[in-house]
């Protein structure tokens, strides 16, 4: 079959998949040159990577359980890494984190700190011993160790209630980008992004996920770093951004105290459209609390290791030690993007403010900047604002406002790129959010139809029906998930926060002392995993509602009172009931040991 | 004291060095956040900012490799290595 020869051939097939890519994009630009409009680009490069991705789902297309649900774990070790950080880099971290780092300055960097620490957790506490189990799902693990079927069911719950939190923000991105690239109305343009992702999984399951995850890495890996490479190259700020751009970060420093951070009054404030706002903050000063930010990035760590669609990438490993392994390199992948974006911040940042620059605004008369070309068409995709609050006929600090995605979509275009850079960019932003939501999809329906439909409700179901009824699931969840994305109730990044706070409230604990404390038992994973789930969403009810909180903890860091919570029933209500049998004792010390035979079979 | 459990001991030993470099990149330095910030860091960025954007990152990489590395030599040393990659 085609299957061996494939694994043993990924890294040809990927290697010509990336040279076809660029050749791609080197096509694009000649054609640009040539009078090609922007509009027609920016649908080429859509269409052209959405079309590939669906020819490697459907190629990947199979009829057995374990490649459907672990991609028959083969993944070798750097190729899962790849997957992983396209799995983990949704829409938000690829569109938005530069934003977020651009007005936020250090209080956000702690999601950059969060999200890659989360990682040391993953490799030392959770992802080998749960691939020695051999489980399908997260929760297949959770119901084989504390036993029973409430136990299981509750870590669906958990499960699909962070993951469905996630993915709406995704299919949300995905509809966003393809309502722009190919000018379709955002409503529809959902359902263009919700079909794309179905594409990729729906017939290969994991192994589709997987092969597509790879080739969606490549893409927004190279959508990322060719920009701010070039951007740094033409502003003459250094050829390689990430070690040369000390001096930038101190010019922005002097300007800020130049220019002064001016509160804006509230009636000025009101004038300036919904979602933008102004560089209140330093930029590379510390700006928060050593609480405020240590909070932040301890929820996203713990959230890092109990979010089900990342730990089920190490689930189709070919080992124990591989799974280890490709931790390593999953995280490598990502810090290639995260380490950009602040230097893509930085960029962006002094191109627009420092006025001894071409492209620097700050200074220029309102009216010269209102002229500008680039300040219209932003202006009007609603992105950029300028006004004249002091009425002096010059642009201030405090008077110019920017939306966040515009720092990763808007800086090309300023810095004088072609804008081929700017298809490619939304090409990148497309393979971000899909290669996200095709993960978080795949994990709610994998739990559904693995662990309610085959373990609870029909155990005796055969193969071929249980396929059937996880890729039902599958568009059903997608479905809804865009009917909601549709609505578009909450902005991308806090939708996604709080995915976090829900996974390490109802699932850390519960995953993390199965492995490493034997006297856990069922009636405390049960305490753990209801009360944890319940009072984080209670904590985070209550502060929505205008309550005041405590210990600083805020509508983005409930998961540390939810997990704390979780850590004490799940203790004490173990402690007060009999220990786990002496089977399941066994069970652990066996999970333990790396080698040997995994604890459930390769088909169950 | 059987084999097992000498190996979870040493398992579980390294796990707490793990998590204990873990802690000071990810939390024991931003303590001192503001103090930090004020020295000169590597390629001339303020040091806390540094670590903000690359340092602990960095570290978090190199950790996660050297744990993995450490964690075979522990399984190797006690007989319980896979065989091969597969």
């Amino acid at each position: 079959m085609i299957k061996g020869n494939f694994i043993d051939n990924l890294p040809k097939v990927y290697g010509i998949y990336t040279g076809g890519f660029l050749g791609f994009i080197i096509i694009m630009s000649i054609a640009e040159q040539m009078g090609m409009t922007a509009k027609t680009i920016g649908i080429c490069f859509v269409a052209f990577t959405v079309a590939i991705y669906a020819i490697i789902g459907y190629l990947s297309r199979t009829a057995q359980a374990d490649a459907y649900y672990v991609a028959g774990r083969q993944v070798p070790t750097v190729f899962n890494g790849m997957a992983t950080a396209a799995d983990w880099m949704s829409g938000a971290s690829f569109v938005a984190m530069a934003g977020g780092i651009y007005f936020k300055g250090y209080g956000y960097m702690a999601l950059l700190v969060g999200w890659t620490g989360g990682y040391v957790l993953v490799a030392s506490l959770l992802a080998p011993y749960l691939r020695k189990f051999g489980c399908y799902t997260v929760p297949d693990f959770i119901g084989t160790r504390y036993g029973g079927n409430l136990t299981r069911f509750l870590a669906v719950v958990v499960l699909t209630v962070a993951s469905f939190t996630y993915v709406t923000a995704q299919i949300n991105a995905t509809g966003t980008i393809a309502s722009v690239a190919l000018d379709i109305p955002f409503q529809y343009a959902v359902y263009v992004g919700l079909v794309s992702i179905l594409l990729c999984s729906m017939l290969g399951g994991m192994r589709g996920v997987t092969w597509t995850q790879v080739a969606q890495y490549i893409v927004l890996i190279i959508a990322y770093l060719l920009p701010v490479f070039w951007i740094s190259n033409k502003m003459g700020a250094g050829f390689f951004p990430h070690f040369m751009l000390a001096d930038e970060v101190a010019r922005i420093g002097e300007l800020e105290q130049q220019f002064g951070f001016v509160a804006n009054s509230k009636e000025n404030l009101a004038m300036v459209p919904k979602g933008l706002a102004g560089i209140t903050k330093a930029h590379s000063a510390v700006n928060a609390t050593p609480w405020a930010f240590i909070s932040l990035a301890l929820a996203m760590m713990m959230g890092t290791a109990s979010l089900p669609h990342v730990m089920m990438r190490y689930f189709t490993t070919p080992s124990v030690k591989a799974a280890r392994k490709s931790v390593g390199w999953s995280l490598f992948f990502i810090f290639l993007l995260y380490s950009s974006a602040p230097m893509l911040a930085t960029l962006s940042k002094l191109s627009l403010i420092d006025p001894s620059l071409p492209t620097g605004i700050i200074g220029k008369s309102i009216t010269e900047v209102q002229a500008i070309d680039w300040y219209q068409n932003w202006n009007q995709a609603n992105l950029m604002f300028v006004s004249d609050f002091n009425g002096n006929g010059t642009l201030e600090l405090n008077e110019f406002f920017m939306g966040g995605k515009a720092v990763v979509l808007a800086t090309p275009e300023i810095a004088g790129l072609p804008y081929v850079i700017s298809g490619l960019v939304a090409a990148g932003g497309m393979a971000a959010a899909m290669s996200t939501a095709d993960g978080l999809i795949l994990a709610i329906a994998n739990a559904i139809s693995h662990d309610v439909y085959y373990k609870i409700i029909d155990p005796k179901a055969e193969t071929a029906k249980r396929l059937v009824v996880a890729r039902v699931l599958l568009v059903v969840i997608g479905f809804a998930g865009a009917t909601i994305a549709a609505m578009e109730i909450q902005g991308i990044l806090g939708s996604v926060i709080w995915a976090f706070d829900f996974a390490m409230s109802g699932l850390f604990f519960p995953l993390v002392l199965g492995v490493w404390w034997k006297r856990a038992n069922r009636e405390g994973a049960i305490a753990g995993m209801a009360l944890g789930l319940l009072s984080g969403m209670g904590y985070l009810i209550w502060v929505r509602n205008g309550g005041s909180g405590f210990l600083g903890i805020t509508q983005l860091t409930f998961g540390i009172f939810g997990s704390a919570v979780s850590l004490v029933a799940m203790v004490v209500v173990s402690l007060i009931t009999s220990e786990p049998s002496a089977a399941t004792q066994r069970m652990v010390d066996e999970v333990r040991v790396p080698s040997g035979k995994s604890i459930l079979g390769k088909q169950h | 004291m059987s084999k097992q459990a000498q190996h979870w001991e040493k398992s579980r030993g390294l796990l707490f060095i793990t998590l204990a470099i873990w802690f000071v990149f990810s939390i024991g330095i931003f303590l001192f956040g503001a103090e930090m910030n004020e020295v000169t860091g590597p390629f001339g960025y303020p040091l806390t900012y540094w670590f903000t954007c690359q340092g602990s990152l960095g570290a978090f990489v190199i950790l996660i490799f050297w744990f993995a590395n450490r964690q075979e030599k522990i399984d190797e040393e006690f007989g319980f290595s896979e065989r091969g990659d597969d």
